[in-house]
């Protein structure tokens, strides 16, 4: 099987506004319809780079990016970039559920608003299609006009897994999206990914190594802002090159 | 042994200073509402609210044109406060957020909230009474304003600051311009505090006199026109109290008794919707 890269980082450097040097030479590629995962301890960067590929920084004055990130052709990280066209391409899921205080029906309703899709039946449409996504809508159907904050945090992070979907985003950004869930939440959420990979590329920063090996195709392991190594999770779990690879995933430190 | 009982002492002397300084406090405030209450309900009757007041000292008449006016000039304060008020919040919460220009105006807002009434009324009779010659409704209206807009102003910039930040990221994540955000996402999340915050300051300036003894005076007369001086029921209130005739001094009661439970109402109100908000 041939792999596509959906986006390839090349030599990115980042800095938060402090001046503190956050991410140093990091390249990777993330392939096509496959879920990259990124470990690493705490304060590793791997947030930081996962935010890098919505220019999520770009809300807080001062942050720098160095280098490129490609996506299929364009360099997202150009001042040309449009924001808003690129955000509605890369979706992000939150550690913590985000619904918006309104319905349910609402909230999935309103990334397709912004693109001006207004017409109720296709809305209602798109709506749907989403929550079945996301397994959702067996349990939401009936409760459409609910506001969201009744669903069990659970379903409201799948709920906005939904919101980020019904825009048709060619790439979903996790960041870890289950370490506030109990563990059936947690099961549920991680069958998705097997289903999602279909239509999405998915990149997700997990605490969790175990989470990372299940799911996962790709693993990249971050340590101080660096990227110690990069390749298939096989690999990276049962035979990394690095020792300070081993050193992590054996459980000898982080 | 000796110790244990002075302090038990010392607590019981504490104890009957406080318990005494409560019921002074709630003395006084239950004696003015028990007095308004008896002497306005006593006074209060359909033609109050009905007819214009008659030629001083005869008897019957009422107040309507206080009612309207104040009702006008309260909207009117309103319409020119609340969107001032909304959107100076909605600046210094999201847009100028922890910039050193956004504690400022907070700082000045808040020393704007003690601001003595009277002198926010003289100030408006400076700009908007003596270059037109005449007391007139919209100074009125303008005065009660710049009394509500740093009230409006700072609730609008906490409550949108209890917005969680993650909910803002959200938004902007799915694609949507800030201004999206601000309207269609963080004010959804503060509804319930900015409608307070609203209410209380309506609350607030409904009861002043002194900017609008200054800026609107009052009019003897039924009048809608905000060019020229209207009734208040805070100024006619003012007025009847101190003038000689036995029916003003009732009406003047009655008028006092409707004011008190309008704000009465209003307060209770915002009170119970930050309570059921926030339970």
């Amino acid at each position: 099987m041939l792999e596509q890269i959906e986006l390839r980082v090349k030599g990115l450097n980042f800095y938060y506004s402090g001046g503190i040097h956050a991410l140093k030479q990091i390249s990777l590629p993330v392939y096509s319809n496959q879920v990259t995962a990124l470990i690493g301890p705490s304060g590793c960067g791997k947030t930081t780079l996962l935010r890098c590929f919505n220019r999520m920084h770009d809300l807080y004055p001062g942050n720098r990016y160095e280098g490129e990130i490609y996506f299929v052709k364009d360099n997202i990280l150009s001042p040309d970039m449009d924001l808003i066209s690129l955000r509605s391409r890369v979706g992000m899921v939150f550690q913590k559920p985000t619904p918006f205080p309104m319905s349910i029906f609402d909230n999935i309703a309103y990334g397709l608003k912004l693109k001006g899709i207004k017409k109720r039946a296709e809305l209602s449409e798109r709506v749907e299609k989403a929550l079945r996504h996301a397994a959702l809508w067996d349990e939401a159907k009936d409760k459409l006009n609910a506001s969201a904050y009744d669903l069990s945090g659970g379903q409201q992070q799948r709920l906005v897994i939904a919101r980020a979907l019904a825009v048709n985003p060619e790439v979903l950004l996790f960041d870890e999206p289950t370490s506030a869930l109990d563990p059936i939440s947690t099961a549920k959420i991680e069958e998705l990914f097997a289903t999602l990979k279909k239509d999405v590329t998915i990149i997700i920063v997990t605490h969790n190594m175990q989470q990372a090996a299940r799911i996962s195709d790709w693993t990249g392991f971050m340590m101080l802002g660096e990227l110690i190594e990069f390749g298939k999770t096989d690999k990276i779990f049962t035979a990394p090159s690095e020792k300070l690879t081993e050193d992590y995933v054996t459980g000898r430190f982080g | 042994m000796t110790r244990e009982r002075k302090r038990r002492i010392e607590g019981s002397i504490a104890l009957a200073l406080s318990t005494l300084a409560a019921i002074l406090g709630l003395f006084w405030l239950v004696f003015i509402l028990g007095d308004v209450l008896v002497h306005g309900l006593k006074a209060l009757n359909l033609s109050l609210f009905l007819n214009d007041p008659s030629p001083p000292g005869t008897e019957g008449g009422g107040l309507r044109n206080a009612f309207v006016g104040q009702l006008i000039i309260t909207i009117f304060a309103t319409l020119i406060g609340v969107p001032v008020g909304v959107l100076g919040g909605t600046f210094l919460a999201e847009y100028a957020r922890g910039r050193k220009i956004a504690r400022i105006i907070s700082i000045l807002s808040d020393i704007m909230v003690s601001v003595p009434s009277i002198v926010i009324g003289t100030f408006i009779y400076a700009i908007l009474v003596r270059p037109l010659g005449h007391f007139n409704g919209w100074a009125g209206s303008v005065a009660l304003a710049i009394i509500m807009i740093p009230v409006v102003l700072r609730t609008t910039e906490d409550m949108l600051s209890l917005v969680p930040w993650t909910l803002r990221e959200a938004a902007f994540a799915l694609g949507a311009p800030y201004y999206k955000v601000i309207t269609q996402v963080v004010y959804r999340g503060a509804a319930t505090g900015i409608l307070t915050g609203i209410l209380l300051s309506i609350a607030r300036v409904a009861g002043e006199t002194a900017p609008l003894l200054f800026t609107s005076f009052n009019n003897s007369f039924f009048s809608l026109n905000m060019k020229q001086p209207i009734s208040s029921l805070t100024v006619t209130i003012f007025q009847y109290a101190m003038g000689p005739y036995d029916i003003w001094h009732e009406q003047a009661w009655a008028a006092a008794f409707v004011i008190t439970i309008f704000i009465l109402i209003l307060t209770i109100t915002g009170r119970l919707i930050i309570k059921w908000r926030y339970r």
